[in-house]
């Protein structure tokens, strides 16, 4: 998995985010795609195929970092800056409507 | 001569009376054009469809009716033959109404259609009855019901395309791809197809063009009356699937994305409108509000290939026998047809007896004054 290159020994994060529940470092500047690069297992699932995927162009035009941002599914994570205490969670198929 | 018959054009109602001949153990040569060409059966909205078909035209509505009775015999057979996997489904379907209005219009409708159908398969359901059928689907405040036909389906019309050449070309027909035609040239014995690759001759020829199709046959003096109209669509992403029903401009794909279409307009560019996308997205979300959470993909426009009275035209030539014409709106509601009845009637000289309501005779009536 990846580490963050601002992640230094003794000193905290920016803030904390909720990946699946969670807690999980994160700092000011980044997204939600790069977040779930860190974090094992947090990949969504192909709604077409569904083999696991994880974010791959970081520039909002592979769609693999799709995930559910503050109950919004289809979210496309590396679009979108991390803010404290944001819920993250996986996508693993198609999006559901809701009734 | 190379062939028996030659189709020009091989979308899907060239391809599905190609295949239809090539069936009858004919030599089917299908010219069709390039891959930018317009073509009607790659926008197509993907309904086989019964309900509010031919409303005024007996013969047309019983033409869609047979057809859909016909289309899972007729899938069957195509996809067994070729191995290829077609989205198909036939759970009836729906025409949503918006309002005490539209519910009583529609059922106006139906009456007037039960006076000349055999089956009597097309009722109202009122909003509850909606709910009971569709547990998954909130309806927005404004649905009344809808009309619900057991009789109607929905098809992959991209997959349907495919399998029809595939199917030509497995039943011994050829396909000739970025082949336009340019021409066609009665003779004593037959006819001289004049296309971008090469010239073709056979006994037979069925232009099956779309719009396309009045500039091949006009200049022969064979008049195919067509107009065209553009219709947009609009698709969201892929969704679980809640939509057990396909609608009238809102289905859910087997897929699992969401089609909503269509507008109706006199536009001749290929171009797509916020306006419509505008329009088509606020009657899906007034049915089901809940699509407003849902990301569109893709909005894309497509032409009708309109008859003036809407029905399809299935025509000899009187001064060139062994010359034919087929344009229809409903291409992929009346493939079955096509295959199975249409071209069969073409080879054997009876359009005029069996098919006769759909001759383009029927424009030249005389005015009156």
């Amino acid at each position: 998995m990846f580490k963050s290159v601002r992640e230094q020994l003794g000193k905290r994060s920016d803030m904390i985010v909720l990946v699946n529940g969670v807690e999980t470092p994160a700092w000011d500047g980044e997204t939600v795609a790069s977040v779930l690069l860190r974090v094992p297992g947090a990949g969504r699932r192909s709604p077409v195929s569904g083999t696991p995927r994880l974010p791959y162009c970081q520039m909002g035009v592979c769609f693999e970092c799709l995930a559910i941002v503050d109950g919004i599914a289809s979210t496309q994570g590396c679009l979108v800056p991390v803010r404290p205490g944001m819920r993250i969670e996986s996508q693993r198929g198609p999006r559901e409507i809701s009734r | 001569m190379d062939a028996d018959v030659i189709v020009v054009g091989g979308a899907v109602v060239g391809a599905a009376l190609a295949y239809g001949c090539a069936k009858q153990g004919q030599e089917v040569i299908v010219l069709d054009g390039h891959d930018q060409d317009m073509r009607a059966a790659r926008a197509n909205f993907g309904l086989v469809w019964v309900q509010g078909k031919g409303s005024n035209a007996p013969a047309y509505h019983q033409l869609s009716r047979q057809s859909a009775d016909l289309w899972p015999g007729f899938l069957r057979e195509l996809t067994e033959t070729i191995g290829m996997q077609v989205d198909y489904s036939r759970p009836g379907g729906m025409i949503y109404c918006l309002s005490e209005a539209e519910y009583e219009t529609r059922e106006a409708l139906n009456k007037r259609t039960h006076n000349y159908v055999p089956r009597n398969d097309t009722r109202m359901v009122d909003r509850r009855e909606l709910e009971r059928m569709m547990p998954a689907v909130g309806f927005g405040p404004e649905v009344v019901g809808a009309s619900y036909c057991e009789a109607d389906g929905h098809v992959n019309p991209l997959q349907l395309l495919a399998a029809l050449q595939r199917g030509i070309v497995a039943a011994g027909g050829k396909m000739l791809f970025r082949n336009t035609v340019e021409s066609i040239e009665p003779g004593p014995r037959g006819f001289t197809v004049k296309a971008a690759l090469g010239t073709y001759a056979a006994p037979r020829v069925v232009v099956a063009a779309g719009l396309a199709t009045p500039a091949l046959t006009d200049p022969i003096g064979f008049k195919i009356p067509l107009r065209s109209e553009r219709g947009q669509l609009l698709v969201t992403e892929r969704l679980q699937p809640f939509l057990p029903y396909p609608g009238s401009g809102l289905r859910q794909t087997a897929d699992g994305t969401v089609m909503i279409g269509a507008t109706k307009e006199d536009a001749t560019d290929r171009g797509v409108t916020v306006a419509s996308a505008t329009t088509l997205a606020l009657r899906a979300t007034r049915i089901i509000p809940a699509l407003a959470s849902a990301q569109l993909v893709r909005q894309w426009s497509g032409f009708r290939v309109m008859p003036p009275d809407g029905c399809p035209i299935y025509a000899e030539s009187a001064a060139h026998p062994g010359l034919f014409a087929a344009a229809c709106h409903s291409g992929v509601t009346l493939a079955a047809v096509h295959a199975a009845i249409v071209a069969p009637a073409m080879l054997e000289g009876r359009l005029s007896t069996d098919l006769a309501a759909f001759s383009n005779g029927r424009f030249d009536v005389q005015k009156c004054a």
